[in-house]
Protein backbone atom coordinates (compact mmCIF):
# COMPACT_ATOMS: atom_id res chain seq x y z
CA UNK A 1 0.00 0.00 0.00
CA UNK A 2 2.43 2.51 0.83
CA UNK A 3 4.91 1.31 -1.97
CA UNK A 4 1.60 2.13 -4.20
CA UNK A 5 1.19 5.36 -2.42
CA UNK A 6 4.65 6.34 -3.47
CA UNK A 7 4.40 5.56 -6.90
CA UNK A 8 1.67 7.38 -7.21
CA UNK A 9 3.63 10.46 -6.08
CA UNK A 10 6.53 9.82 -8.63
CA UNK A 11 3.54 10.53 -11.22
CA UNK A 12 3.44 13.45 -13.12
CA UNK A 13 1.43 15.92 -12.84
CA UNK A 14 -1.14 15.60 -15.45
CA UNK A 15 -1.38 12.12 -15.18
CA UNK A 16 -2.00 12.16 -11.61
CA UNK A 17 -4.68 14.39 -12.24
CA UNK A 18 -6.39 12.35 -15.30
CA UNK A 19 -6.32 9.42 -12.28
CA UNK A 20 -8.13 11.31 -9.88
CA UNK A 21 -10.92 12.64 -12.18
CA UNK A 22 -11.23 8.86 -13.83
CA UNK A 23 -11.14 7.56 -10.06
CA UNK A 24 -14.20 10.53 -9.60
CA UNK A 25 -16.09 9.26 -12.61
CA UNK A 26 -15.78 6.04 -11.76
CA UNK A 27 -17.04 6.69 -8.14
CA UNK A 28 -19.95 8.73 -9.54
CA UNK A 29 -21.22 5.90 -11.63
CA UNK A 30 -21.27 3.37 -9.74
CA UNK A 31 -22.69 5.11 -6.29
CA UNK A 32 -25.74 6.86 -8.53
CA UNK A 33 -28.64 6.32 -6.75
CA UNK A 34 -26.66 7.38 -3.40
CA UNK A 35 -25.69 10.51 -4.87
CA UNK A 36 -28.78 11.37 -7.16
CA UNK A 37 -30.99 13.70 -5.14
CA UNK A 38 -33.60 12.03 -7.57
CA UNK A 39 -34.74 9.37 -9.97
CA UNK A 40 -33.38 9.48 -13.76
CA UNK A 41 -37.01 9.53 -15.31
CA UNK A 42 -39.12 10.47 -12.47
CA UNK A 43 -41.00 13.94 -13.96
CA UNK A 44 -40.68 16.62 -10.91
CA UNK A 45 -41.68 19.81 -12.48
CA UNK A 46 -41.77 22.10 -15.21
CA UNK A 47 -39.58 21.91 -18.18
CA UNK A 48 -36.36 24.39 -18.30
CA UNK A 49 -36.97 25.46 -14.85
CA UNK A 50 -33.84 27.24 -13.65
CA UNK A 51 -30.76 26.33 -10.83
CA UNK A 52 -32.69 26.39 -7.70
CA UNK A 53 -32.21 24.65 -4.21
CA UNK A 54 -34.36 22.05 -5.30
CA UNK A 55 -33.17 21.52 -8.19
CA UNK A 56 -29.54 22.20 -8.12
CA UNK A 57 -28.99 22.13 -12.24
CA UNK A 58 -32.35 23.15 -13.20
CA UNK A 59 -35.02 20.40 -14.83
CA UNK A 60 -35.17 19.29 -18.66
CA UNK A 61 -37.17 19.50 -21.31
CA UNK A 62 -39.70 17.42 -19.78
CA UNK A 63 -39.09 18.78 -16.41
CA UNK A 64 -36.55 16.26 -14.86
CA UNK A 65 -33.69 16.75 -12.35
CA UNK A 66 -31.09 18.06 -14.63
CA UNK A 67 -28.35 16.60 -11.48
CA UNK A 68 -30.37 13.78 -11.32
CA UNK A 69 -29.84 12.85 -15.12
CA UNK A 70 -26.10 13.73 -15.22
CA UNK A 71 -25.16 11.75 -12.40
CA UNK A 72 -27.55 8.56 -13.92
CA UNK A 73 -25.74 9.55 -17.01
CA UNK A 74 -22.06 8.70 -15.78
CA UNK A 75 -23.40 4.98 -15.40
CA UNK A 76 -25.22 4.66 -18.34
CA UNK A 77 -22.78 6.16 -20.80
CA UNK A 78 -19.65 4.75 -18.83
CA UNK A 79 -21.04 1.23 -19.22
CA UNK A 80 -22.10 0.79 -22.31
CA UNK A 81 -18.51 2.33 -23.59
CA UNK A 82 -16.41 0.04 -21.17
CA UNK A 83 -18.59 -2.96 -22.46
CA UNK A 84 -18.15 -2.63 -25.90
CA UNK A 85 -14.36 -1.80 -25.95
CA UNK A 86 -14.14 -4.86 -23.57
CA UNK A 87 -15.81 -6.84 -25.99
CA UNK A 88 -14.06 -5.41 -28.61
CA UNK A 89 -10.46 -6.31 -26.77
CA UNK A 90 -11.46 -9.70 -25.80
CA UNK A 91 -12.63 -10.48 -30.28
CA UNK A 92 -9.96 -8.38 -31.56
CA UNK A 93 -6.78 -9.66 -28.92
CA UNK A 94 -7.82 -12.50 -29.21
CA UNK A 95 -8.12 -12.94 -33.20
CA UNK A 96 -4.86 -10.53 -33.92
CA UNK A 97 -3.12 -13.25 -31.12
CA UNK A 98 -3.76 -15.88 -33.76
CA UNK A 99 -3.26 -14.43 -36.31
CA UNK A 100 0.28 -13.53 -34.90
CA UNK A 101 0.85 -17.07 -34.15
CA UNK A 102 -0.73 -19.08 -36.76
CA UNK A 103 0.07 -16.90 -39.75
CA UNK A 104 -0.69 -18.43 -42.99
CA UNK A 105 -3.92 -18.49 -44.69
CA UNK A 106 -5.64 -17.50 -41.22
CA UNK A 107 -3.69 -14.75 -40.93
CA UNK A 108 -4.82 -13.09 -44.71
CA UNK A 109 -8.29 -14.53 -44.51
CA UNK A 110 -8.88 -12.39 -41.16
CA UNK A 111 -6.09 -9.49 -42.11
CA UNK A 112 -8.21 -8.93 -45.49
CA UNK A 113 -11.70 -8.82 -43.90
CA UNK A 114 -10.48 -6.23 -41.64
CA UNK A 115 -9.01 -3.92 -44.25
CA UNK A 116 -12.61 -4.09 -45.95
CA UNK A 117 -14.10 -3.33 -42.76
CA UNK A 118 -11.99 -0.20 -42.13
CA UNK A 119 -12.45 1.20 -45.76
CA UNK A 120 -15.69 2.17 -44.53
CA UNK A 121 -15.88 5.26 -41.97
CA UNK A 122 -17.17 3.47 -39.13
CA UNK A 123 -20.19 6.65 -38.55
CA UNK A 124 -21.23 5.45 -41.54
CA UNK A 125 -21.04 1.74 -41.21
CA UNK A 126 -23.19 2.06 -37.79
CA UNK A 127 -25.84 3.99 -38.94
CA UNK A 128 -26.49 1.68 -41.94
CA UNK A 129 -26.92 -1.18 -39.78
CA UNK A 130 -28.80 0.88 -37.38
CA UNK A 131 -31.33 1.68 -39.70
CA UNK A 132 -31.61 -2.05 -40.15
CA UNK A 133 -31.36 -3.02 -36.89
CA UNK A 134 -33.09 -0.58 -35.05
CA UNK A 135 -31.65 1.39 -32.11
CA UNK A 136 -31.55 -1.37 -29.20
CA UNK A 137 -28.54 -1.15 -26.23
CA UNK A 138 -27.01 -4.95 -27.06
CA UNK A 139 -27.29 -3.84 -30.70
CA UNK A 140 -25.13 -0.50 -29.94
CA UNK A 141 -22.96 -2.38 -28.14
CA UNK A 142 -22.44 -5.16 -30.73
CA UNK A 143 -22.27 -2.88 -33.80
CA UNK A 144 -19.11 -0.84 -31.85
CA UNK A 145 -17.41 -3.41 -30.55
CA UNK A 146 -17.30 -4.92 -33.87
CA UNK A 147 -16.29 -2.01 -35.75
CA UNK A 148 -13.77 -0.97 -33.12
CA UNK A 149 -12.18 -4.96 -32.94
CA UNK A 150 -10.59 -4.19 -36.83
CA UNK A 151 -8.36 -1.48 -35.11
CA UNK A 152 -7.54 -3.66 -31.91
CA UNK A 153 -6.88 -6.53 -34.37
CA UNK A 154 -4.31 -4.36 -35.88
CA UNK A 155 -2.59 -3.26 -32.88
CA UNK A 156 -2.54 -6.51 -31.13
CA UNK A 157 -0.97 -8.17 -34.36
CA UNK A 158 1.44 -6.00 -35.07
CA UNK A 159 2.51 -6.35 -31.10
CA UNK A 160 2.52 -9.80 -31.16
CA UNK A 161 4.51 -10.30 -34.02
CA UNK A 162 7.34 -8.82 -32.95
CA UNK A 163 7.17 -11.51 -29.45
CA UNK A 164 6.55 -14.51 -31.61
CA UNK A 165 9.64 -14.36 -33.50
CA UNK A 166 11.33 -14.04 -30.39
CA UNK A 167 13.61 -17.34 -28.45
CA UNK A 168 11.78 -17.79 -25.95
CA UNK A 169 8.42 -18.20 -27.45
CA UNK A 170 10.30 -20.76 -30.04
CA UNK A 171 11.39 -22.60 -27.28
CA UNK A 172 8.17 -22.55 -25.21
CA UNK A 173 6.73 -24.07 -28.57
CA UNK A 174 9.06 -26.23 -29.40
CA UNK A 175 8.54 -27.88 -25.73
CA UNK A 176 5.22 -28.43 -26.60
CA UNK A 177 3.20 -26.00 -25.11
CA UNK A 178 -0.07 -25.13 -25.89
CA UNK A 179 -1.76 -22.54 -27.79
CA UNK A 180 -3.46 -21.07 -25.05
CA UNK A 181 -0.49 -21.75 -22.92
CA UNK A 182 1.76 -19.46 -25.20
CA UNK A 183 -0.50 -16.82 -25.60
CA UNK A 184 -1.27 -16.51 -21.84
CA UNK A 185 2.29 -16.83 -20.42
CA UNK A 186 4.38 -15.86 -23.06
CA UNK A 187 3.03 -13.29 -25.48
CA UNK A 188 0.11 -11.52 -23.20
CA UNK A 189 2.59 -10.35 -20.69
CA UNK A 190 4.90 -8.83 -23.17
CA UNK A 191 2.60 -7.17 -25.16
CA UNK A 192 0.13 -5.88 -22.11
CA UNK A 193 1.98 -1.84 -21.58
CA UNK A 194 1.20 -1.07 -25.53
CA UNK A 195 -2.85 -3.03 -25.15
CA UNK A 196 -3.32 -1.04 -22.30
CA UNK A 197 -2.51 2.21 -23.89
CA UNK A 198 -4.61 1.22 -26.26
CA UNK A 199 -7.83 0.55 -24.52
CA UNK A 200 -7.54 4.10 -23.04
CA UNK A 201 -7.57 5.29 -26.74
CA UNK A 202 -9.88 2.90 -27.63
CA UNK A 203 -12.29 3.91 -24.74
CA UNK A 204 -12.23 7.56 -25.31
CA UNK A 205 -12.95 6.77 -28.78
CA UNK A 206 -16.25 4.34 -28.84
CA UNK A 207 -17.36 6.83 -25.40
CA UNK A 208 -16.94 9.83 -28.24
CA UNK A 209 -18.72 7.81 -30.62
CA UNK A 210 -21.73 6.60 -28.72
CA UNK A 211 -21.96 10.34 -27.30
CA UNK A 212 -22.09 11.30 -30.94
CA UNK A 213 -24.64 8.83 -32.04
CA UNK A 214 -26.98 9.53 -28.96
CA UNK A 215 -26.48 13.12 -29.78
CA UNK A 216 -27.84 12.19 -33.31
CA UNK A 217 -30.75 10.51 -31.66
CA UNK A 218 -29.52 7.16 -32.79
CA UNK A 219 -27.85 5.85 -29.44
CA UNK A 220 -29.19 4.97 -26.10
CA UNK A 221 -32.64 5.83 -26.24
CA UNK A 222 -34.89 7.70 -23.97
CA UNK A 223 -35.74 7.61 -20.74
CA UNK A 224 -32.59 6.16 -20.36
CA UNK A 225 -30.39 9.10 -19.11
CA UNK A 226 -27.36 9.61 -21.49
CA UNK A 227 -25.14 12.67 -21.99
CA UNK A 228 -25.40 12.87 -25.52
CA UNK A 229 -28.95 13.02 -25.76
CA UNK A 230 -29.03 15.14 -22.96
CA UNK A 231 -27.13 17.59 -24.91
CA UNK A 232 -30.08 17.48 -27.82
CA UNK A 233 -32.89 17.60 -25.85
CA UNK A 234 -31.83 20.54 -24.05
CA UNK A 235 -30.07 22.63 -27.01
CA UNK A 236 -32.81 24.81 -27.49
CA UNK A 237 -31.33 26.64 -23.97
CA UNK A 238 -28.55 27.76 -25.58
CA UNK A 239 -30.01 30.44 -27.89
CA UNK A 240 -31.39 31.97 -24.69
CA UNK A 241 -27.12 31.92 -23.29
CA UNK A 242 -28.02 29.01 -20.78
CA UNK A 243 -24.82 27.12 -20.32
CA UNK A 244 -26.73 24.10 -18.93
CA UNK A 245 -26.63 21.71 -22.16
CA UNK A 246 -23.02 22.12 -22.27
CA UNK A 247 -22.14 20.43 -18.89
CA UNK A 248 -23.33 16.98 -20.22
CA UNK A 249 -21.01 17.58 -23.24
CA UNK A 250 -18.27 19.43 -20.28
CA UNK A 251 -18.76 15.53 -18.98
CA UNK A 252 -17.88 13.51 -21.42
CA UNK A 253 -14.99 16.38 -22.36
CA UNK A 254 -13.29 16.28 -19.13
CA UNK A 255 -13.39 12.29 -18.98
CA UNK A 256 -11.99 11.86 -22.27
CA UNK A 257 -9.02 14.34 -21.39
CA UNK A 258 -8.47 12.95 -18.04
CA UNK A 259 -8.11 9.41 -20.01
CA UNK A 260 -6.24 11.16 -22.74
CA UNK A 261 -3.68 12.30 -19.69
CA UNK A 262 -3.40 8.64 -18.43
CA UNK A 263 -2.91 6.98 -21.57
CA UNK A 264 -0.03 9.24 -22.32
CA UNK A 265 1.95 9.11 -19.43
CA UNK A 266 1.16 5.48 -20.14
CA UNK A 267 2.76 5.50 -23.60
CA UNK A 268 5.74 7.43 -22.29
CA UNK A 269 6.50 4.81 -19.93
CA UNK A 270 6.29 2.05 -21.71
CA UNK A 271 8.65 3.59 -24.37
CA UNK A 272 11.09 3.84 -22.08
CA UNK A 273 11.41 7.83 -22.61
CA UNK A 274 12.18 10.06 -19.86
CA UNK A 275 9.15 12.61 -18.89
CA UNK A 276 10.65 16.09 -19.33
CA UNK A 277 8.82 17.23 -16.36
CA UNK B 1 9.44 4.80 -64.00
CA UNK B 2 7.50 1.48 -64.99
CA UNK B 3 8.20 0.26 -61.69
CA UNK B 4 6.18 3.49 -60.50
CA UNK B 5 3.58 2.81 -62.74
CA UNK B 6 2.78 -0.30 -61.78
CA UNK B 7 2.77 0.08 -58.37
CA UNK B 8 0.03 2.99 -58.91
CA UNK B 9 -1.91 0.86 -60.79
CA UNK B 10 -1.86 -1.99 -58.33
CA UNK B 11 -3.33 0.28 -56.05
CA UNK B 12 -5.95 1.78 -58.07
CA UNK B 13 -6.57 -2.03 -58.72
CA UNK B 14 -6.94 -2.36 -54.84
CA UNK B 15 -8.89 0.51 -54.44
CA UNK B 16 -11.47 -0.44 -57.42
CA UNK B 17 -11.60 -3.59 -56.01
CA UNK B 18 -12.18 -2.07 -51.97
CA UNK B 19 -15.00 0.01 -53.35
CA UNK B 20 -16.49 -2.89 -55.01
CA UNK B 21 -16.53 -5.18 -52.38
CA UNK B 22 -17.95 -2.21 -50.21
CA UNK B 23 -21.01 -1.27 -51.96
CA UNK B 24 -21.75 -5.42 -51.95
CA UNK B 25 -22.08 -4.88 -48.40
CA UNK B 26 -24.12 -1.61 -48.81
CA UNK B 27 -26.16 -3.50 -51.21
CA UNK B 28 -26.47 -6.70 -49.45
CA UNK B 29 -27.41 -4.73 -45.72
CA UNK B 30 -31.03 -5.32 -46.65
CA UNK B 31 -30.75 -8.88 -46.82
CA UNK B 32 -30.14 -8.50 -43.11
CA UNK B 33 -33.81 -6.93 -42.12
CA UNK B 34 -35.55 -9.24 -40.27
CA UNK B 35 -38.81 -10.66 -41.33
CA UNK B 36 -41.21 -8.38 -39.78
CA UNK B 37 -39.51 -5.22 -41.03
CA UNK B 38 -42.08 -4.15 -43.31
CA UNK B 39 -43.66 -3.79 -39.89
CA UNK B 40 -41.70 -2.29 -38.23
CA UNK B 41 -40.79 0.59 -40.74
CA UNK B 42 -44.46 1.07 -41.83
CA UNK B 43 -46.36 0.27 -38.61
CA UNK B 44 -48.89 -2.74 -36.99
CA UNK B 45 -51.54 -0.57 -39.23
CA UNK B 46 -49.90 -0.96 -42.29
CA UNK B 47 -52.26 -2.92 -45.16
CA UNK B 48 -51.78 -5.69 -46.93
CA UNK B 49 -51.37 -3.42 -50.18
CA UNK B 50 -48.59 -1.06 -48.69
CA UNK B 51 -47.03 -4.13 -47.55
CA UNK B 52 -46.79 -5.66 -51.01
CA UNK B 53 -45.85 -2.53 -52.60
CA UNK B 54 -42.94 -1.92 -49.90
CA UNK B 55 -41.29 -4.89 -50.62
CA UNK B 56 -41.65 -4.66 -54.41
CA UNK B 57 -39.96 -1.34 -53.91
CA UNK B 58 -37.07 -2.91 -51.90
CA UNK B 59 -37.39 -5.76 -54.70
CA UNK B 60 -36.93 -8.62 -51.79
CA UNK B 61 -39.00 -10.69 -54.49
CA UNK B 62 -36.26 -10.75 -56.66
CA UNK B 63 -33.12 -12.56 -56.91
CA UNK B 64 -30.09 -11.00 -55.01
CA UNK B 65 -27.50 -10.81 -57.99
CA UNK B 66 -30.21 -9.10 -60.05
CA UNK B 67 -31.12 -6.74 -57.96
CA UNK B 68 -27.50 -5.74 -56.88
CA UNK B 69 -26.45 -5.15 -60.73
CA UNK B 70 -29.70 -2.91 -60.53
CA UNK B 71 -28.59 -1.07 -58.36
CA UNK B 72 -25.09 -0.34 -59.26
CA UNK B 73 -26.54 0.60 -62.43
CA UNK B 74 -28.32 2.86 -60.66
CA UNK B 75 -25.80 4.49 -58.32
CA UNK B 76 -23.30 4.88 -61.40
CA UNK B 77 -25.70 6.59 -63.86
CA UNK B 78 -27.47 8.66 -61.32
CA UNK B 79 -30.70 7.00 -60.89
CA UNK B 80 -30.84 5.82 -57.24
CA UNK B 81 -34.85 5.28 -57.16
CA UNK B 82 -37.10 6.47 -54.55
CA UNK B 83 -37.16 7.57 -50.83
CA UNK B 84 -39.74 5.81 -49.18
CA UNK B 85 -40.42 8.36 -46.97
CA UNK B 86 -41.28 10.79 -49.30
CA UNK B 87 -41.83 9.23 -52.57
CA UNK B 88 -39.01 11.48 -53.98
CA UNK B 89 -36.09 10.64 -56.30
CA UNK B 90 -32.74 10.20 -53.99
CA UNK B 91 -31.00 11.81 -57.22
CA UNK B 92 -32.46 14.63 -56.79
CA UNK B 93 -32.58 14.88 -53.07
CA UNK B 94 -28.82 14.11 -52.98
CA UNK B 95 -27.73 16.56 -55.68
CA UNK B 96 -27.59 20.04 -53.89
CA UNK B 97 -26.94 18.52 -50.48
CA UNK B 98 -23.50 16.89 -52.12
CA UNK B 99 -22.32 20.12 -53.38
CA UNK B 100 -23.44 21.82 -50.51
CA UNK B 101 -21.36 18.74 -47.88
CA UNK B 102 -18.73 19.64 -50.67
CA UNK B 103 -18.56 23.03 -49.96
CA UNK B 104 -18.68 22.83 -45.97
CA UNK B 105 -15.49 20.32 -46.23
CA UNK B 106 -13.75 22.43 -48.29
CA UNK B 107 -14.39 25.45 -46.77
CA UNK B 108 -12.68 23.50 -43.79
CA UNK B 109 -9.80 22.44 -45.00
CA UNK B 110 -8.23 25.66 -46.67
CA UNK B 111 -8.21 27.04 -43.70
CA UNK B 112 -7.14 23.85 -41.27
CA UNK B 113 -4.61 22.78 -44.21
CA UNK B 114 -2.05 25.61 -43.93
CA UNK B 115 -2.88 26.78 -39.92
CA UNK B 116 -2.23 23.02 -39.12
CA UNK B 117 1.23 22.66 -41.09
CA UNK B 118 2.12 26.42 -39.70
CA UNK B 119 1.87 24.93 -36.33
CA UNK B 120 3.53 21.64 -36.26
CA UNK B 121 6.49 23.04 -38.16
CA UNK B 122 6.85 25.93 -35.54
CA UNK B 123 5.64 23.42 -32.59
CA UNK B 124 8.75 21.16 -34.22
CA UNK B 125 10.61 23.84 -34.49
CA UNK B 126 10.30 25.11 -31.21
CA UNK B 127 10.62 21.39 -29.36
CA UNK B 128 9.45 21.71 -25.57
CA UNK B 129 9.74 24.88 -25.68
CA UNK B 130 6.65 27.15 -23.95
CA UNK B 131 4.43 27.48 -27.49
CA UNK B 132 5.06 23.64 -28.17
CA UNK B 133 3.51 23.00 -24.67
CA UNK B 134 0.79 24.62 -24.83
CA UNK B 135 -0.13 24.06 -28.42
CA UNK B 136 -0.10 19.95 -27.39
CA UNK B 137 -2.10 20.44 -24.20
CA UNK B 138 -4.57 22.44 -26.75
CA UNK B 139 -4.34 20.38 -28.96
CA UNK B 140 -5.22 17.16 -26.61
CA UNK B 141 -7.49 18.77 -25.08
CA UNK B 142 -9.20 19.64 -29.00
CA UNK B 143 -9.22 15.86 -29.84
CA UNK B 144 -11.00 14.93 -26.23
CA UNK B 145 -13.70 17.14 -26.96
CA UNK B 146 -17.09 15.64 -28.91
CA UNK B 147 -17.87 17.71 -31.65
CA UNK B 148 -20.98 18.75 -30.87
CA UNK B 149 -19.32 20.25 -27.54
CA UNK B 150 -16.95 22.57 -29.91
CA UNK B 151 -19.75 23.62 -32.13
CA UNK B 152 -22.11 24.85 -29.71
CA UNK B 153 -19.23 26.64 -27.49
CA UNK B 154 -19.17 28.51 -30.39
CA UNK B 155 -22.67 29.51 -31.02
CA UNK B 156 -22.65 30.33 -27.49
CA UNK B 157 -20.03 32.61 -27.59
CA UNK B 158 -20.39 33.80 -31.45
CA UNK B 159 -24.00 33.48 -32.17
CA UNK B 160 -25.95 34.16 -28.90
CA UNK B 161 -23.35 36.36 -26.68
CA UNK B 162 -21.59 38.30 -29.64
CA UNK B 163 -24.04 37.76 -32.07
CA UNK B 164 -21.79 37.88 -34.45
CA UNK B 165 -22.50 35.23 -36.76
CA UNK B 166 -25.78 33.60 -37.47
CA UNK B 167 -26.20 30.22 -35.14
CA UNK B 168 -28.10 28.53 -37.82
CA UNK B 169 -26.42 28.04 -41.24
CA UNK B 170 -29.81 27.50 -43.63
CA UNK B 171 -27.60 28.14 -47.24
CA UNK B 172 -29.46 27.96 -50.34
CA UNK B 173 -27.82 28.14 -54.08
CA UNK B 174 -28.79 31.39 -54.99
CA UNK B 175 -27.24 33.19 -51.88
CA UNK B 176 -24.10 34.80 -53.13
CA UNK B 177 -20.35 33.72 -52.33
CA UNK B 178 -19.80 35.95 -49.89
CA UNK B 179 -23.14 35.29 -47.62
CA UNK B 180 -22.61 31.68 -48.33
CA UNK B 181 -18.76 31.90 -46.48
CA UNK B 182 -20.67 34.51 -43.95
CA UNK B 183 -23.33 32.03 -42.98
CA UNK B 184 -20.70 28.82 -42.97
CA UNK B 185 -18.14 30.15 -40.84
CA UNK B 186 -19.23 28.60 -38.14
CA UNK B 187 -19.39 25.45 -38.87
CA UNK B 188 -16.44 25.31 -40.76
CA UNK B 189 -14.30 26.65 -37.54
CA UNK B 190 -15.69 23.76 -35.94
CA UNK B 191 -14.63 21.31 -38.11
CA UNK B 192 -11.22 23.34 -38.51
CA UNK B 193 -10.89 22.67 -34.73
CA UNK B 194 -11.37 19.33 -34.41
CA UNK B 195 -8.94 18.51 -37.87
CA UNK B 196 -6.32 21.11 -37.05
CA UNK B 197 -5.40 18.97 -33.62
CA UNK B 198 -4.59 15.52 -35.71
CA UNK B 199 -3.01 17.22 -38.13
CA UNK B 200 -0.68 19.42 -36.52
CA UNK B 201 0.30 16.49 -34.21
CA UNK B 202 1.53 13.97 -37.15
CA UNK B 203 3.50 17.03 -38.60
CA UNK B 204 5.34 17.59 -35.91
CA UNK B 205 6.14 13.98 -35.27
CA UNK B 206 7.09 13.64 -38.77
CA UNK B 207 9.22 16.33 -38.88
CA UNK B 208 10.42 15.75 -35.28
CA UNK B 209 11.11 11.89 -36.66
CA UNK B 210 13.32 13.59 -39.68
CA UNK B 211 15.06 16.17 -37.26
CA UNK B 212 16.64 13.32 -35.35
CA UNK B 213 18.48 11.57 -38.46
CA UNK B 214 21.59 11.49 -39.07
CA UNK B 215 21.93 13.78 -42.39
CA UNK B 216 20.39 16.65 -40.50
CA UNK B 217 22.89 16.23 -37.46
CA UNK B 218 25.75 16.52 -40.02
CA UNK B 219 24.01 19.26 -41.78
CA UNK B 220 23.96 21.81 -38.44
CA UNK B 221 27.49 20.52 -37.87
CA UNK B 222 28.43 21.61 -40.96
CA UNK B 223 26.85 25.66 -39.45
CA UNK B 224 23.98 25.68 -42.24
CA UNK B 225 21.52 28.13 -40.92
CA UNK B 226 18.74 26.28 -39.23
CA UNK B 227 15.81 27.85 -41.32
CA UNK B 228 18.23 26.28 -44.15
CA UNK B 229 17.89 22.95 -42.69
CA UNK B 230 14.08 23.04 -41.99
CA UNK B 231 12.95 24.06 -45.84
CA UNK B 232 16.47 22.17 -47.79
CA UNK B 233 16.94 19.70 -46.08
CA UNK B 234 14.22 18.45 -44.02
CA UNK B 235 11.28 19.38 -45.86
CA UNK B 236 11.58 17.72 -49.12
CA UNK B 237 12.01 14.42 -47.33
CA UNK B 238 8.56 14.86 -45.07
CA UNK B 239 6.44 16.07 -47.76
CA UNK B 240 5.04 12.59 -48.43
CA UNK B 241 4.30 11.74 -44.69
CA UNK B 242 2.57 15.40 -44.48
CA UNK B 243 0.66 14.97 -47.90
CA UNK B 244 -0.39 11.60 -46.71
CA UNK B 245 -2.02 13.12 -43.22
CA UNK B 246 -3.79 15.67 -44.84
CA UNK B 247 -5.63 13.02 -47.72
CA UNK B 248 -6.61 10.99 -44.61
CA UNK B 249 -8.06 14.24 -42.38
CA UNK B 250 -9.91 15.03 -45.67
CA UNK B 251 -11.36 11.32 -45.05
CA UNK B 252 -11.82 12.08 -41.69
CA UNK B 253 -13.28 15.37 -42.08
CA UNK B 254 -16.05 14.03 -44.51
CA UNK B 255 -17.36 11.82 -41.72
CA UNK B 256 -16.99 14.62 -39.50
CA UNK B 257 -19.47 16.94 -41.29
CA UNK B 258 -22.35 14.27 -40.45
CA UNK B 259 -22.37 15.77 -36.33
CA UNK B 260 -21.78 19.59 -37.65
CA UNK B 261 -24.10 19.80 -40.24
CA UNK B 262 -26.99 18.71 -37.64
CA UNK B 263 -25.86 20.86 -35.05
CA UNK B 264 -26.26 23.77 -37.46
CA UNK B 265 -28.81 21.81 -39.32
CA UNK B 266 -26.85 22.89 -42.47
CA UNK B 267 -28.84 21.32 -45.22
CA UNK B 268 -26.10 18.45 -46.16
CA UNK B 269 -25.67 14.88 -47.25
CA UNK B 270 -25.15 14.45 -43.20
CA UNK B 271 -27.90 15.90 -42.39
CA UNK B 272 -29.96 13.47 -44.82
CA UNK B 273 -28.01 10.90 -44.05
CA UNK B 274 -29.63 10.88 -39.95
CA UNK B 275 -33.37 11.90 -41.05
CA UNK B 276 -33.50 8.82 -43.01
CA UNK B 277 -31.34 6.88 -40.57
CA UNK B 278 -34.54 8.21 -38.35
CA UNK B 279 -36.98 6.84 -40.41
CA UNK B 280 -35.23 3.83 -41.77
CA UNK B 281 -35.30 4.94 -45.23
CA UNK B 282 -32.87 2.25 -46.29
CA UNK B 283 -32.71 3.25 -50.01
CA UNK B 284 -31.68 6.73 -48.78
CA UNK B 285 -29.33 5.77 -46.40
CA UNK B 286 -27.73 3.09 -48.69
CA UNK B 287 -27.35 5.67 -51.34
CA UNK B 288 -25.62 8.51 -48.85
CA UNK B 289 -23.67 5.52 -47.23
CA UNK B 290 -22.45 4.54 -50.78
CA UNK B 291 -21.50 8.46 -51.39
CA UNK B 292 -19.41 8.71 -48.07
CA UNK B 293 -18.05 5.04 -48.42
CA UNK B 294 -16.88 6.14 -52.13
CA UNK B 295 -15.19 9.80 -50.93
CA UNK B 296 -13.42 8.17 -48.21
CA UNK B 297 -12.17 5.33 -49.98
CA UNK B 298 -10.75 7.41 -53.00
CA UNK B 299 -8.90 10.10 -50.33
CA UNK B 300 -7.56 7.13 -48.62
CA UNK B 301 -6.26 6.06 -52.21
CA UNK B 302 -4.84 8.93 -52.73
CA UNK B 303 -3.16 9.39 -49.52
CA UNK B 304 -1.41 6.04 -50.44
CA UNK B 305 -0.67 6.82 -53.43
CA UNK B 306 1.11 9.95 -52.93
CA UNK B 307 2.96 8.41 -49.88
CA UNK B 308 4.35 5.97 -52.74
CA UNK B 309 5.26 8.55 -55.56
CA UNK B 310 7.23 10.82 -52.60
CA UNK B 311 8.72 8.11 -51.24
CA UNK B 312 10.50 5.64 -53.58
CA UNK B 313 11.58 3.52 -50.72
CA UNK B 314 8.07 2.32 -50.70
CA UNK B 315 8.95 1.17 -54.26
CA UNK B 316 10.72 -2.42 -53.54
CA UNK B 317 8.61 -3.13 -50.60
CA UNK B 318 11.25 -5.40 -48.70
Amino acid sequence: MQSMLKGFWAVPLTAKLGLVVVMAYLVVAVFAPVIAPYSETEILGASYELWSDKYPLGTDSLGRDMLSRLIFGARNTIGIALAAVTLAFLVGGATGMLAAILGGWYDTIISRIVDILMAIPSLVFALLILTILGTSIPILILVIAVLDCTRVYRITRAAAMNVVVLEYVEVARLRGEGLWWVIRKEILPNIMAPLLAEFGLRFCFVFLFIAALSFLGLGIQPPTADWGSMVRDNATLINYGDITPLLPAAAIAILTVAVNFVVDWLLHRSSGLRDPI
Amino acid sequence: MFNLLRVVAQRLALGLFTLFIVSLIIASIVELLPGDITQAILGQSATPETVAVFRAELGIDRPVHERYIEWLKGMVTGDMGRSLANRREIAELVGVRLSNTLFLGGFAAAIAVPLSLILGLLAALYRNSIFDRGVNLFTLTSISFPEFFVAYILILFFAVKAGWFPGISNVSTDLPLGDKLFRTLLPAATLTLVVVAHMMRMTRAAIINLLSSDYIEMAYLKGIRPMRVIFHHALPNAWGPIVNVIALNLAYLVVGVVIVEVVFVYPGLGQLLVDSVSKRDVPVVQACSMIFAGVYILLNLLADIVAIVTNPRLLHPR
